[in-house]
């Protein structure tokens, strides 16, 4: 198990007191720098590890920064505090993303990344929550995270605790029948503390996901099975912000986050390939150069 | 079903079960129990009138009911997951390997009516792959109570165990094999009668008919050692590998597929470090046709006649 850098985590807790009294769009700014650092990492991880999700860790980086940085109730250094706020990566290969994100918020020390996929490396192709602090449950099968996300929002609702429970989601996910299994308990108990947000990239592995099999109307969809919906541009840190902090109300809350996979580098936004596609040198400073701009 | 001349007293497991989580919940209010629908065929009733806001209804959703387990277990309680054995364990596999086992949640899988229990209702509803399938899960003891005794205890063991675990809860009324006061030991075989000529190893509904045979050996002056393999992972292999070198032919038995279970367990153990001479009972690589739960053990081979007659057998080709 990985421990926490201290030096990060003052950082971190610093940053998350200066955000916590700014309006959404005065924030914006500052997640928007460290999505592009997290962006950075993440690229170079799986540059050297020749393996990862580029395209999926771009497509969800602005919320899980959004979300850690600005929203989630979490100390670093308590990973296990039994009020925390969790976050469960049901789409559990962009852990990429997630480890670059926890490394930046002093979960664990920023070095750690460059064993990204190494033999012994805590850091899985995807995450354990055995290994890698502030990861709640392993993921990686698809459709897992969510009825577990359930779980955790049900025993804070037995244990009469405010903690909330964020679930990140995959589009192409959706087509696992677990999530439905889930978002019909959620419904049923009324599961307002938890958000479901789903990462609405349009593509999946091997094509878009309406060629592949439709999902929509997406938000009828959630809405027939009892959600909240609210629809957000997931690049846009003001928005996700707002729309995070906005608590529910009676009903759980599924954010459905328009995303761009690859978002933030020209050659791999919207580009099916880049699902798992490895840069080469060149592109790798190519892509450097514009998460910098 | 044969088990002698005398009658004996059988027990239900499934009270066993469902009065001691009971006493569970009352003791930690951590304890909830998780159904799909599986309130009464879990013998959760009395459970629900006590603690109605500590018993969670997924429905009818298998894999949602581990996966809500795993988080309900993240958020510190202890949930005690219980339907079908068949269902739970095939349906929700790959959420008990990934969600409980790989995440080491805190979680009790409670399968009920579990190997032939539910007898003409079919392949379908027969659990016999359980064992095989959970004793290839990394960190996931698989847990086979015999009798009343041994599910009070495995369940108190399993609250109080802070990580993941398969209770394997029997549904047909046994005879009680325990002997009164004995320890509950995790891991550890009991040794339920002295003998060196052959030794019975059964799990679960099956250690009664391994003393029910042993009895019928006895009467023909062998010696059988019965040892009950309570957990099939981690196995007793000590216990095993000891009654391979000093009996030398083993007779294994259980309600389960012989693709995997205690038998292979044992087989694979002794065939590397003990080599001993063994005959392993249980369901072979089929569907079980129509039939009582009672006609299918016998169809099977699952009787005191049919273990005694494996060690008599085993006992003739030993080495002169």
């Amino acid at each position: 198990m990985l421990s926490a850098d201290p030096a990060a985590a003052r950082r971190f807790a610093g940053l998350r007191t200066q955000l916590a009294q700014l309006a959404p769009e005065q924030a914006a700014p500052f997640l928007r720098a460290m999505a592009a650092s997290v962006r950075r990492d993440d690229l170079r991880m799986v540059h050297q590890a020749r393996l990862g999700h580029l395209g999926g860790d771009f497509s969800v980086a602005d919320i899980l920064v959004t979300l850690y940085a600005a929203v989630l109730n979490v100390d670093p250094m308590r990973p296990l505090l039994a009020d925390r706020d969790r976050l469960v990566l049901s789409k559990g290969h962009t852990a990429g993303a997630l480890y670059a994100t926890l490394a930046h918020c002093g979960f664990f020390a920023r070095d750690e990344l460059d064993s990204f996929a190494a033999p012994e490396s805590a850091l899985n192709g995807h995450p354990s929550n055995t290994k890698v602090p502030g990861v709640e449950t392993s993921t990686g099968p698809l459709g897992h995270g969510f009825p577990v996300a359930v779980g955790v929002a049900l025993s804070a609702r037995l244990q009469a605790s405010s903690r909330r429970t964020f679930v990140l989601l995959g589009d192409g996910e959706l087509q696992e029948g677990s999530n439905w299994e889930a978002a019909m308990t959620a419904s049923h108990y009324g599961l307002s503390a938890l958000f479901a947000v789903v990462d609405r990239n349009q593509l999946q592995q091997g094509a878009r996901t309406e060629e592949t099999k439709q999902l929509e109307p997406l938000a009828g969809k959630w809405a027939s099975f009892g959600w909240e919906v609210r629809e957000v541009n997931g690049h846009d840190h003001g928005q996700l912000l707002d729309t995070f902090r906005r608590p529910g109300t009676t009903r759980p809350v599924c954010v459905i986050a328009h995303t761009v996979k690859g978002k933030g580098v020209s050659f791999m936004e919207d580009r099916v390939e880049w699902h798992h596609k490895v840069p080469s040198a060149e592109q790798v400073q190519t892509a450097l150069r514009e998460l910098s701009a | 079903m044969s088990q002698g001349r005398q009658a004996i007293a059988l027990h239900d497991c499934r009270k066993a079960f469902a009065d001691t989580l009971i006493a569970l919940a009352r003791e930690d209010e951590r304890i909830v129990a998780v159904c799909s629908d599986s309130v009464g065929s879990s013998n959760l009733t009395a459970f629900k009138a006590e603690f109605p806001g500590r018993m969670i209804n997924v429905g009818i959703a298998e894999q949602d009911l581990v996966g809500v387990g795993a988080g309900l277990a993240n958020g510190g309680l202890i949930p005690f997951v219980s339907a079908a054995a068949p269902f739970l364990t095939g349906r929700a596999l790959e959420q008990i390997k990934v969600d409980v086992a790989y995440s080491q949640a805190h979680v009790v899988l409670c399968g009920q009516s579990p190997g032939l229990a539910y007898g003409e209702l079919g392949p379908t509803h027969h659990s016999i792959e359980d064992l095989s399938w959970l004793r290839a899960v990394a960190g996931l003891p698989v847990v086979v109570p015999a009798d009343p005794a041994q599910t009070a205890a495995a369940l108190r063991w399993a609250a109080g165990n802070p990580g993941p675990s398969y209770l394997r809860i029997p549904r047909f009324p046994v005879p009680d094999v325990t002997p009164p006061g004995a320890p509950f030991r995790p891991g550890q075989a009991v040794q339920l009668t002295d003998g060196d000529d052959v030794t019975i190893i059964a799990t679960g509904t099956m250690v009664s008919r391994a003393l029910a045979a042993a009895a019928l050996l006895r009467r023909e002056g062998i010696r059988a050692r019965v040892l009950n393999v309570t957990f099939i992972e981690p196995l007793d292999t000590e216990a095993v590998l000891t009654a391979a070198a000093q009996t030398g032919g083993i007779v294994t038995a259980e309600e389960a597929s012989t693709s995997g279970g205690l038998g292979a367990a044992v087989a694979t153990l002794t065939a590397q470090h003990q080599p001993a001479r063994l005959r392993i009972l249980g369901v072979p690589r089929s569907f079980a046709p129509t039939g009582s739960t009672a006609f299918l053990l016998e169809h099977f081979g699952l009787t005191a006649e049919h273990i005694a007659a494996a060690a008599r057998d085993i006992m003739a080709h030993a080495a002169p």
